[in-house]
């Protein structure tokens, strides 16, 4: 199995914070339009990655699909899990009871508490069911950001 | 290779999928007392809030036993290991032959030495079946004890307390979760409960548990004989009154919830030859000290990475990691377990509260900061060992915690950034340039040593 994941050189990043706009958009109610989602969306979700910045220093931190995730192991429910197709770690929304132990548990801190009524799990999907190039890879202005595929 | 698992929780469910990591053929036979198909068991007071269907109860898929070829034999108890022919006996007298038994029987409630504890209408808040009878008996304006304020006993209160229950918890412990928090947090804990309209009685043992007169029937109290217990008050036939506390005061109540803590059920395990201590002790591998037999979760006891013993760490988390190492190790892996950190992470009436290793300790080799604004739900404590990260408790906000948590398990010296350890903005980006490049858990803390 492979698996994919976004991965960061930190010395093309400016924490602009571009990926998060996107990827805020990507997840939205308006994909693609970034106006609305920051302006129309009630519910607009959190942003799946982490922009770090301390001085010169700053990368756009996602989940990383560790091959040994924590945060499934911890998951109290069953709702997180590996996907069988695409290798990449997941959360089936549904069955996720927002207790936050993968937040606690994932050593990146890559995993966010959701925003909304019924708060989930928050974490980079890949823009999987929506887009063939994840959102903060393709608008990133310095190409920082770019998909690794991991042979296993 | 022939497996048989005992019990059907967290460490066996990993177990089962740590064997088949290895081995794709063996078979496994799973056996459990509990007649449900794996659940989780902390949605037990979503179920009763009404939150989570009993469909939606599941730990793992409905196909999941079929998807990796495992036999189920749910609703009987294992009632012997035989380890000299490897057999396990069941209570229905069938037996299963093994070659590698893992012992994942969990643990049950602690039976409070309190008078009255047989009594229908003393429920507790471990299984599926005590939540089952429990959602009949909680109605609006029905008045409740639960007994003790930790972790069970806090989600108890608060689920009652969402389908109108009048919820008084009472505890020995000056404040609610005493367990893993400190004073000042503890406090956040018992205001945010007041909120939601639960009443605290702190401080205050129970004595008695009572009934009325015509309850004269006694039950043992052990927890195989609660459906009997508890269709007895289901149908009306005995009912509780009461409860009386040390101070001399009483409480009238229709029903009440003991969550007192839980013992290993270790049972099985005797006269086998298998080293019994507080749990079953294994060793990195998640062996017992007779071979062929593994335990892992609630019944094991393990070593302890932030206590440095072992311990039974009677958290999901660990059971989990516990079990798949035993699970990989059964199928001839090779898999050592560095040691588990007790690691809670709660939703307190909507208050997060998240704790790892020595989330509340004090003393003269630990080193305590603070920070925060506990009225405005926002508290974080970290707690250093040698200027190693030895614990930590989030409150209101636990946002990355998990880098904390990993830096437990890194034991890398924090002093150079350890007031940074206090923001909520704590992050990566703050750790000294050599641990950030190492920083890889990829595959856990395998990735992480062999850097």
């Amino acid at each position: 199995m492979s698996s994919k994941r976004v991965v960061w050189n930190e010395e093309a990043c400016i924490g602009c914070r571009l990926c998060q706009v996107h990827c805020v958009t990507a997840h939205s109610r308006f994909p693609g339009d970034v106006l609305k989602a920051f302006k129309l969306d009630p519910q607009r979700p959190v942003p799946r990655l982490v922009v770090e910045e301390t001085g010169p220093l700053s990368f756009a931190l996602s989940c990383r699909q560790c091959e040994e995730p924590e945060c499934v192991k911890s998951c109290l429910t069953g709702a997180l899990g590996i996907d069988r197709q695409t290798g990449t770690v997941k959360v089936e929304e549904a069955r996720c009871i927002g207790c936050w132990t993968c937040v606690v548990a994932c050593p990146y801190g890559a995993i966010r508490a959701g925003a909304g009524d019924h708060p989930v799990a928050s974490k980079c999907d890949l823009c999987g069911e929506t887009r063939s190039v994840p959102a903060c890879v393709e608008f990133c202005p310095n190409e920082a950001l770019r998909v690794e595929e991991r042979g296993v | 290779m022939r497996y048989v698992i005992i019990g059907n929780s967290t460490a066996a469910i990993a177990a089962v999928e740590g064997i088949r990591r290895v081995d794709a053929q063996g078979a496994i036979t799973l056996v459990a007392d509990e007649a449900y198909p794996t659940y989780s068991r902390p949605l037990i007071s979503y179920y009763l809030e009404g939150r989570v269907a009993e469909e939606d109860m599941g730990y793992r898929p409905p196909d999941f036993y079929a998807r990796q070829g495992v036999q189920v034999r749910l609703g009987v108890r294992a009632a012997r290991v035989e380890a000299s022919s490897r057999r396990v006996v069941l209570e229905d007298g069938d037996e299963l032959e093994y070659d590698r038994l893992l012992i994942a029987t969990g643990s049950r409630p602690l039976a409070l030495p309190v008078p009255g504890l047989e009594r229908p209408g003393v429920f507790y808040f471990n299984r599926f079946d005590d939540v089952r009878a429990l959602a009949r008996v909680a109605a609006p304006r029905r008045k409740a004890a639960v007994v003790g304020a930790g972790l069970t006993g806090v989600k108890a209160a608060e689920a009652l307390a969402r389908v109108g229950v009048h919820v008084t918890l009472v505890d020995l412990a000056p404040y609610p979760l005493s367990a893993v928090l400190d004073p000042a947090g503890g406090e956040m804990v018992r205001r945010r409960l007041e909120t939601a309209g639960i009443t605290l009685r702190m401080g205050c043992a129970l004595e008695e548990f009572v009934g009325d007169s015509r309850t004269a029937q006694v039950f043992p109290g052990e927890w195989q004989d609660l459906k009997e217990k508890y269709r007895r008050c289901l149908v009306g036939q005995h009912r509780l009154t009461g409860v009386r506390l040390q101070d001399g005061s009483s409480l009238q109540v229709d029903f009440a919830v003991v969550a007192a803590g839980v013992v290993p059920n270790v049972e099985v395990a005797e006269g086998t030859g298998v080293e019994i201590h507080r749990g079953i002790l294994v060793n990195e591998r998640m062996e017992t000290s007779v071979e062929g037999i593994y335990a892992a979760g609630d019944v094991a006891e393990g070593w302890d990475l932030v206590r440095k013993e072992r311990r039974v760490i009677a958290t999901l988390p660990n059971a989990y990691r516990q079990g798949e190492i035993a699970g990989v190790n059964m199928a001839g892996g090779n898999l050592a377990f560095a040691g588990g950190v007790a690691m809670n992470s709660v939703n307190v009436c909507g208050l997060h509260v998240a704790s790892a290793g020595l989330s509340n300790a004090e003393g003269p080799e630990l080193e305590v900061m603070v920070a925060g604004d506990p009225p405005r739900w926002r508290y974080r404590r970290i707690t250093l060992r040698e200027g190693r990260l030895a614990g930590f408790a989030c409150i209101g906000n636990v946002g990355r915690a998990g880098i904390l948590t990993a830096l437990i398990r890194a034991e890398v010296d924090v002093r150079p950034f350890q007031l940074r350890l206090l923001d909520e903005g704590f992050g990566l980006a703050d750790l000294p340039e050599p641990v950030r490049r190492k920083w890889d858990w990829e595959r856990g803390e395998r990735s992480w040593a062999s850097r």
